[in-house]
């Protein structure tokens, strides 16, 4: 894969080729990553993937066995913790309890043994910052959940640090607050200007804050890109079925470079796939991709399908589909109800589908994936 | 499909060269060095006062009176002659007997405290804990005035039960273990999930049969800890076997004889060490059931409070659980009477003479208040030393970052004391420390020593109970601290030990009150002159002086309760000031 990012200008971070090890399990394998000053770059990927290592490897908190970490064009790789420049906050809070949230906040400057008022200015601003201003003197006991991960986010950036990570600091919160603060989060990094690292296993999350997603899986990078094109464009399909719904279907290349053949149906690409005649492949589409409805009339790549099952969400249809030739595979579509507002969706019918050259992605046969 | 050429190029020149594989390891700074440090001082000290005098010990039993090597000649001699390999098994006989009794009596105790509804809990745990604060020699005397030929149970019931020898050792065994086996079957039984009740109630589950597969098997590996506590109390004890056991020999009392009676080191050490084998196979199995215990207990629980229960069970277990408590508060009641007792049992006058020890000995190094602020600042010493060692100990091997393989050795170093019975220890410390060859020889004789002796023999407890204490702190206050670029010791200073603070003043607690009652730790240790205490109550007896031992022992409970009295006010005032982030 693709995995080290080409940057015109200098980067702000450079991870390069990062592994580590412990004992038998490879945490994360040859990891080079470049991010530039000012970006929110998120680590996205499932449970294991390596993406905490990687964000501690970053903080020092772990020691890599081999590989290299520049800040601001410094080589940091062998500087422990305390000698680096960053600010960290993590999903279980670790707010020192004994301490109120504006001595929470102001613990690092006192470190910098500032004066008292500017130490008092600064948590003030900070305060103001997260939009807190009255709950300097509660013990975080005595704050909510997302209150306790605000403070802690001022609690990292109060040094000012060159370079703030953040571990799933959404991942313990409720649902709505998780909603409210990941906008916040990524309004105040955008205020502040401090380049970020997010590591998150919720892609919504990663897909709604980052300028770039770093897609992790058992510890190397599969993907990096804005979001836009991990989700348009997944470079695999462990990419594609990480991110967001995607349909696999099991297909082999025809003889002309444009086409595919899918059970008993032709499919035509939009542009030549590059994959020799007769090779097995393996058929992309996301379920809001596929059309169905009048509009279907008259265009190509059309199939006949089954309607098994339909779902109504509200704003749309969950169509589940069965194709001809493909017992084992199901097709899901996502449907808004315009699009058929005048058709007739009964479970049971046989319906038109067409699958959108442009939208079709293919890869080499994953068993695994297309039944 | 391939990557065109052009991108290869450039990813290419953005490449940092790959050096050759070669661990990367950080910096070593400052504070690395100071952990480092600290870590190897906790080492060395465990080995100096823990491995070392026990590898003398273990040598010097392989000798002969001349100190030349005779193998296992020693403990071919001890087993091959019945006269003395019988203190063996009278010493295990006695110890499985009383840690039986002990179990069935604090569990139905614990049960009667935790599930059932019968008055007076409170006032029934209080009780329960009362033989907590005397030295264990204390109730053997107690019983001598109860039970024993002139007592006056034996008197009232005309009934003589043979005191002296293994009734009596078991009975002080009992008593001796009870309070700690009661808070771990109760701990134990507080935890159950009263989810597994309900589940067995909607099926129509009898109580009788709810009893037998839930609540029994619920605390099946506390049973086997509160045995092995049991077991091992009774097994290393001294002050009982002392004063009552007669011509029933045990090890511990044993190795005393052979020691102070017969200047006969070697087969001192050779008892000891044969001590050591069964306490340490204890201590193991009791290690491998806890790491069980820990997995059974999960987090979110809905603890099975108290509940009624039919009408012949709660009086069976407020019948049974007023008599134990009764029993002790007799035996309180007894040594509160002696003390206060010109001559038992032929001079009942009441008076205060036996507080002025005026036997040769006590009187002319000071009298009592002397011998009693020597065990004040024995114990302080003790409480201060420990609760540090301790906490730092914990500290550092828990919140340490690599240098695993250290770490690990450290915890089971750390842990090991609990095997080590106080005699074994005190022997080994004489053969480790009186020995001008040691440069720490000049600890000898000290009250240091005696305090070390005492830390080290307690050391596991308050060890663990800092060890759960700091578990419990977010692990990542550490990192913080450091991204902060906050000094490891200030967070440790700032956030660690203020949030531990309630921990850190039960482990001075747990040190202290120890310290006042051991006896066993120390006998071998003490300074003609500055003897303490729990060791002149043991003197006071064998000077045939058992009112003034009784004085004394009260003396060192008064102390005991006016030291807890104190803890209870320094944790309520702690709790206010630092443990006001716990109020929501």
């Amino acid at each position: 894969m693709n995995s080290e990012q080409k940057s015109p200008e200098n980067p702000y971070l450079r991870i390069a080729h990062i592994t580590k090890t412990f004992k038998d399990l490879t945490a994360v394998n040859d990891v080079s990553l470049d991010v530039r000053k000012g970006e929110l770059v998120t680590l996205l990927g499932p449970s294991g993937c390596g993406k905490t290592t990687l964000l501690r490897i970053v903080a020092g908190l772990e020691v890599q066995d081999e590989g290299e970490i520049h800040q601001n064009g410094v080589d940091i790789s062998r500087l422990p913790p305390r000698q680096r420049d960053f600010g960290i906050v993590f999903q279980s809070y670790a707010l020192f309890p004994n301490l109120t949230a504006f001595r929470n906040i102001a613990y690092g400057l006192e470190n910098r043994k500032l004066h008292r008022d500017k130490i008092h200015a600064r948590v003030r601003e900070l305060m103001g910052l997260i939009g807190l201003p009255d709950v300097g003197g509660k013990y975080p006991a005595q704050l909510s959940g997302g209150q306790q991960q605000r403070i802690a986010l001022a609690r990292a950036l109060a040094t000012s640090p060159g370079l703030l990570l953040l571990d799933e600091p959404l991942s313990a919160l409720d649902a709505r607050v998780r909603v409210s603060l990941r906008i916040e989060i990524k309004d105040l990094q955008r205020q502040v200007g401090v380049t970020t690292l997010f590591v998150t296993h919720d892609q919504e999350e990663a897909l709604v804050m980052a300028d770039r997603i770093v897609v992790m899986n058992k510890g190397r990078i599969e993907q990096v890109g804005t979001p836009e094109e991990i989700y348009r464009q997944p470079a695999n399909p462990f990419v594609a079925d990480f991110i967001g719904v995607m349909n696999f279907l099991p297909a082999r290349a025809a003889d002309d470079p444009r086409r595919v053949s899918c059970a008993s149906m032709d499919l035509e690409c939009a542009e030549p796939h590059g994959y020799p005649p007769r090779s097995p492949l393996t058929l992309a589409v996301r379920p809001e991709d596929l059309r169905v409805g009048p509009e279907v009339q008259g265009q190509g790549n059309r199939a006949s399908a089954h309607l098994q099952h339909v779902e109504f969400l509200g704003s749309f249809y969950r169509l589940t589909l069965g194709i001809p030739g493909l017992e084992k595979a199901h097709l899901v579509a996502e449907v808004p109800i315009t699009a058929v507002r005048d058709t007739d969706v009964r479970e049971g019918m046989e319906m038109e589908i067409q699958f959108p050259p442009e939208f079709l992605r293919l890869y080499p046969h994953q068993p695994e994936l297309s039944a | 499909m391939t990557l065109p050429e052009a991108n290869v190029g450039v990813s290419h020149s953005l490449r940092v060269a790959r050096r050759p594989r070669q661990r990367v390891k950080h910096r070593v700074g400052l504070e690395g060095i100071l952990r480092r440090v600290l870590l190897a001082l906790v080492g060395v000290g465990l080995m100096l006062f823990l491995v070392y005098p026990l590898y003398r010990a273990l040598v010097r039993s392989l000798q002969d009176r001349s100190g030349t090597f005779v193998g296992l000649e020693n403990y071919i001699e001890y087993f091959s002659t019945p006269a003395t390999s019988i203190s063996f098994q009278n010493s295990l006989y006695i110890s499985v007997v009383s840690t039986v009794i002990t179990v069935v009596l604090a569990f139905i105790y614990a049960y009667a405290l935790t599930r059932t509804t019968i008055a007076g809990r409170g006032i029934l745990r209080a009780v329960a804990l009362l033989p907590m604060f005397i030295p264990s020699l204390v109730q053997a005397l107690a019983f001598i005035y109860m039970f024993g030929n002139n007592g006056f149970i034996t008197r009232l019931l005309g009934v003589n039960i043979g005191l002296y020898g293994k009734v009596g050792i078991i009975m002080s065994e009992v008593f001796y273990a009870f309070p700690h086996a009661l808070i771990i079957l109760s701990t134990a039984l507080a935890l159950a999930d009263s989810r597994l009740y309900e589940a067995a109630e909607s099926l129509r589950t009898s109580s009788r049969r709810a009893f037998w597969t839930i609540t029994l098997p619920g605390v099946r590996y506390a049973l086997l800890s509160a045995a092995f506590v049991a077991f091992t109390l009774a097994l290393t004890d001294f002050g009982a076997p002392k004063v009552v056991g007669g011509d029933y020999a045990v090890l511990a009392t044993d190795i005393y004889t052979r020691v102070m009676g017969q200047q006969d080191f070697e087969m001192g050490a050779t008892i000891s060490t044969i001590l050591l084998v069964p306490a340490v196979l204890v201590f193991v199995l009791d290690r491998i059931v806890q790491r069980r215990q820990v997995a059974l207990v999960t987090s979110n629980i809905v603890p099975q409070g108290p509940k009624p229960h039919g009408r012949l069970v709660q009086m069976l277990i407020t019948v049974s659980c007023v008599a134990v408590a009764g029993f002790i508060l007799v035996v309180y009641g007894t040594v509160i009477v002696g003390a206060f007792t010109r001559f038992w049992p032929y001079n009942l006058e009441p008076t205060l003479r036996n507080f002025t020890f005026d036997i040769v000995g006590v009187q002319r190094r000071g009298g009592a208040l002397v011998i009693l602020w020597n065990s004040v600042q024995m114990a302080g010493m003790t409480a201060l030393f420990g609760t540090i060692a301790v906490f730092v100990s914990a500290y550092l091997i828990e919140k340490s970052r690599g240098m695993s393989t250290a770490r690990s050795i450290l915890y089971l170093l750390c842990v090991v004391p609990l095997a080590v019975p106080g005699m074994v220890k005190g022997l080994s410390y004489i053969f480790a420390f009186n020995d001008p060859a040691n440069p720490l020889y000049i600890l000898y004789g000290t009250m240091l020593l005696l305090s070390i002796s005492t830390i080290m023999h307690y050391f596991t407890v308050p060890f663990l109970t800092a060890m759960t204490a700091l578990k419990q702190l977010d692990p990542e206050f550490e990192s913080i601290g450091e991204s902060l670029d906050a000094p490891f010791y200030r967070t440790f200073w700032r956030v660690t030990i203020p949030v531990a603070l309630p921990s850190i003043l039960s482990i001075a607690m747990y040190f202290f009150l120890n310290a006042m009652v051991t006896l066993s730790a120390i006998v071998f240790l003490f300074v003609p002159g500055k003897e303490v205490a729990s060791l002149a109550v043991m003197l006071l007896d064998d000077a045939g002086e058992s009112a003034q031992a009784m004085a004394m022992s009260l003396l060192i409970v008064l102390v005991g309760f006016t030291a807890r009295g104190l803890f209870h006010l320094a944790t309520r005032g702690v709790e206010r000031r630092t443990q006001a982030w716990k109020v929501r």
